[in-house]
């Protein structure tokens, strides 16, 4: 967590730039399963990325590139929506998963 | 250019000429009248300003809000019951930290329903982290709406202010008003001044945050320095608008015959004006008797005004609404700033005007008289102009 | 028509809502505000009510907006861009903005519903050129789950709770949409968090109009619709099969049914995997329930086949 500021030291009226809290809150540390991406079942349709609460599927240059774990809050919904199975959601830290 | 006008054309003609970019406003009596001549600038092509027709005083303010974080500057207008429904966004322009002026045409609140003048609606917003300036004639609401947009957008204020002017008496009577030239008034009124505004997307901000328990005091500690800020802006403001006005504007509160008053009366609004003539009664008898008009009455100028009080042997009080449970609230602020100083005049509460009534110089001449009669300061309301 | 891959572009030139927002796992809501802001090629100012979108995305001095972004109150979002859309066309008239900018509510059904009608109605009344999307989950989630207006009939919320006396919200839900769309401008649509490059191409057809423009969008949520973390999507797919929720525009006053699913899918369907309708599967009142649920499903599906025969934009 970042330091706390005093009064004087405030924006004025609590007015903050934009795009803070990626660097701010760290959500990875939420998750109790991540998504493992098996590239090569991926087809590269990108919904994993169109339904991604937190922005945490990586893109670039048009192209899935892996997941951001600083912010993923394995939800599961991009290996639920995958058409493939190319995502599987494994246990963060040990044990089984959770299965609905 | 002195013209016979009202206080709502004073008012608009004050607005007219600092152009605001928005307005936003609802209809109620006895605002409406400010609202209708400005629509009619606008439609006229006089003045360059988006009016937004909104569907309620919540919304107006809202709408105010919106405009001036965008970058733009806007005022607003409103009385009573209107007042009450946009209390809640007033306090949230206040902490938004939002130059937003507008004119209170002073109404009493229901219940019961009444349109006339009293200042229950300037109460209500007491607490709210608005500036209230408070006027006495239609001259004083048109000089204090142009010197109100140089205070509002100070950078180290940033805050909205309100300029009171009684409804009926002053909004509807006829009085003669000095106005600038519109080059001068423009020239005073200068520039928005804009801050971190929407509508620079370059640079995208965020209004209007959560603030959980670990931030929310530093923020309004924050807010708290934009008012501490207003009295030295207020006398810089007031000067230079003296020097381009010719009147004489200078202090926080004006000071009728009061240097050597034995007795005092404090009073806001119009019903300074009758004071006045009872003063001068009084004086030609030989009673030595003054009157302090506040002009800004939020943040309360409490040095200044004990200062002038303190050697006065007794002062009336004089509240146009009641606060239920309490004294009256300028009572109130008048006693705590008197607190404490060792030497400190009697002081009496006396509620009066409320929906409207109208209060004669001879009811004040005996409000004036009866204080050397009082023996101490008293936890008790006294009433002018009450049938019992 | 925005396909995902130019909105994936889109957002990896910038991206407009990041991570660093404290929804839930599995929140619809990120999904459609993603969605929709992808959609907008040209720069935007969004203004949020409160609600489970404000506060989690703009905790003090956290924001998850990399858009001009303005929160004031619950029930005022459609008169602050009002506001804000007014002094950007005060700014514009005296030339002192040259760059086209959109303006956008990001709103929930509490806020847009209920508290919110008042102010929403002005707006579109007064013709602002602004887009409102409502984040519509059906309750007061933020708070806690409370029915709102927009709570279907029967479902269970904590202050319209399944109990022996009253089995859930007794009131029929409001039909926003086409109260807004008596409103008379010149889009308005329905659309889910199911589907989400309709809901894509519907807010690029939507940005067409320099008018109000509002798009109600079904948008899960998993904790208090109770469904599983990761059933947003498929749950607001059932709901959009089983016809509760018709996804449609109203053009100019043209009606359009976008979907029209061909078999026809019981709402049961639906009910069945959501715990907010638990208890009309375990009470002996449920069936009767169901049935009803069932009618005005029908009805208003029938009601609506009616309007795009009577009002239809040919095709």
């Amino acid at each position: 967590m970042a330091k706390l500021l005093g009064w004087r030291e405030l924006p004025l009226g609590g007015v903050v730039t934009g795009g803070t809290a990626k660097e701010l809150q760290k959500t990875g540390s939420w998750r109790a399963e991540r998504p493992v991406w098996h590239e090569e079942k991926c087809i590269q349709c990108l919904q994993c990325w169109l339904h991604c609460p937190d922005d945490s599927v990586l893109v670039s240059g048009g192209k899935m590139t892996g997941f951001d774990y600083e912010h993923c809050k394995g939800c599961g919904v991009c290996a639920a929506i995958c058409p493939k199975d190319a995502i599987e959601m494994v246990p963060e830290r040990g044990g089984e998963c959770a299965k609905p | 250019m002195r013209k016979a006008i009202t206080g709502h054309k004073a008012i608009a003609e004050a607005m007219r000429q600092i152009e605001p970019d928005v307005v936003a406003v609802y209809p109620i009596t006895p605002q409406s009248e400010i609202a209708e001549y400005y629509a009619d600038y606008v439609h006229n092509g006089l003045v360059h300003t988006e009016l937004v027709p909104v569907e309620s005083e919540h919304s107006a303010l809202s709408a105010c809000i919106g405009a001036a974080a965008a970058g733009g500057r806007v005022m607003t207008a409103t009385s009573s019951q209107g007042l009450a429904l946009m209390v809640e966004v007033l306090y949230i322009a206040a902490g938004m930290r939002l130059p937003i002026v507008m004119a209170l045409a002073n109404r009493s609140l229901s219940a019961p329903i009444n349109i006339h003048c009293d200042h229950s609606d300037a109460y209500l917003a007491r607490d709210s982290g608005a500036v209230q300036i408070f006027c006495e004639n239609a001259q004083e609401a048109y000089d204090y709406t142009l010197m109100a947009q140089r205070i509002a957008e100070d950078m180290n204020i940033r805050l909205p202010v309100i300029v009171n002017l009684d409804g009926f008496t002053l909004t509807h009577t006829v009085q003669p008003v000095d106005l600038l030239e519109d080059e001068v008034a423009k020239k005073f009124v200068g520039e928005c001044k804009q801050f971190s505004p929407l509508l620079d997307v370059d640079h995208p901000v965020t209004w209007g945050p959560f603030a959980m328990p670990d931030y929310y005091f530093e923020l309004k500690r924050a807010q708290q320095a934009g008012m501490e800020a207003v009295p030295e802006v207020f006398r810089k403001v007031q000067e230079e608008f003296s020097k381009i006005s010719g009147r004489q504007y200078a202090g926080f509160f004006e000071a009728y015959k009061l240097a050597d008053a034995e007795y005092a009366m404090v009073v806001l609004g119009s019903t300074a004006g009758t004071a006045k003539m009872a003063v001068d009664e009084l004086r030609a008898r030989g009673m030595k008797v003054g009157l302090l008009k506040p002009w800004l009455w939020r943040p309360f100028p409490a040095e200044e005004i004990a200062e002038a009080l303190r050697n006065v042997k007794a002062v009336a009080v004089l509240d146009r609404a009641f606060s239920f449970g309490t004294m009256g609230a300028l009572f109130e602020d008048v006693a705590s700033a008197l607190y404490p100083l060792k030497q400190r005049p009697i002081l009496a509460n006396y509620i009066y005007g409320l929906g409207g009534r109208d209060t004669t110089v001879p009811e004040l001449v005996r409000a004036f008289e009866e204080l050397p009669k009082i023996r101490k300061t008293e936890w008790a309301l006294r009433y002018i102009g009450l049938r019992e | 028509m925005p396909s995902i891959k130019v909105l994936a572009e889109r957002e990896e030139r910038g991206a407009r809502f990041t991570g660093g927002h404290t929804l839930c796992a599995g929140c619809a809501e990120p999904m459609v505000v993603r969605t929709v802001l992808n959609a907008i090629e040209d720069p935007v100012v969004v203004a949020s009510p409160t609600g489970c979108l404000e506060v989690a995305s703009s905790r003090f001095p956290g924001t998850a907006w990399n858009v001009p972004w303005i929160h004031v109150a619950f029930e005022n979002a459609a008169a602050v861009i009002s506001g804000v859309e007014a002094a950007y066309k005060a700014l514009q008239k005296k030339g002192k903005i040259s760059r086209r900018i959109r303006f956008v509510v990001f709103a929930g059904d509490g806020g847009t519903y209920d508290i919110g009608l008042q102010a929403l109605s002005g707006a579109l009344e007064r013709g602002h050129d602004f887009l409102y999307v409502c984040l519509n989950n059906e309750a007061y989630m933020n708070t806690g789950v409370q029915r709102s207006s927009a709570t279907p009939r029967y479902a269970s919320a904590t202050t319209a709770p399944y109990g022996e006396a009253i089995p859930g919200k007794p009131q029929k839900r409001k039909d926003l949409t086409e109260i807004v769309a008596a409103h008379g401008i010149p889009y308005v649509a329905q659309a889910a968090v199911s589907h989400l490059i309709d809901l894509a191409n519907k807010v690029e057809r939507a940005m067409k109009y320099e008018d109000p423009k509002f798009i109600n969008v079904l948008t899960t949520c998993p904790l208090g619709w109770r469904t599983p973390r990761d059933s947003a999507v498929q749950q607001a797919k059932l709901a959009v099969e089983t016809r509760y929720w018709p996804l449609y525009e109203v053009i100019e006053g043209q009606y359009k049914i976008n979907y029209k699913p061909k078999e026809r899918v019981p709402v049961e369907e639906w009910l069945k995997t959501q715990g907010r309708f638990r208890h009309l599967f375990r009470d002996p009142r449920g069936k009767e329930l169901i049935a009803q649920i069932q009618a005005e499903v029908d009805r208003r599906w029938e009601l609506l086949l009616q309007k795009e025969k009577c009002f239809g934009g040919g095709e």
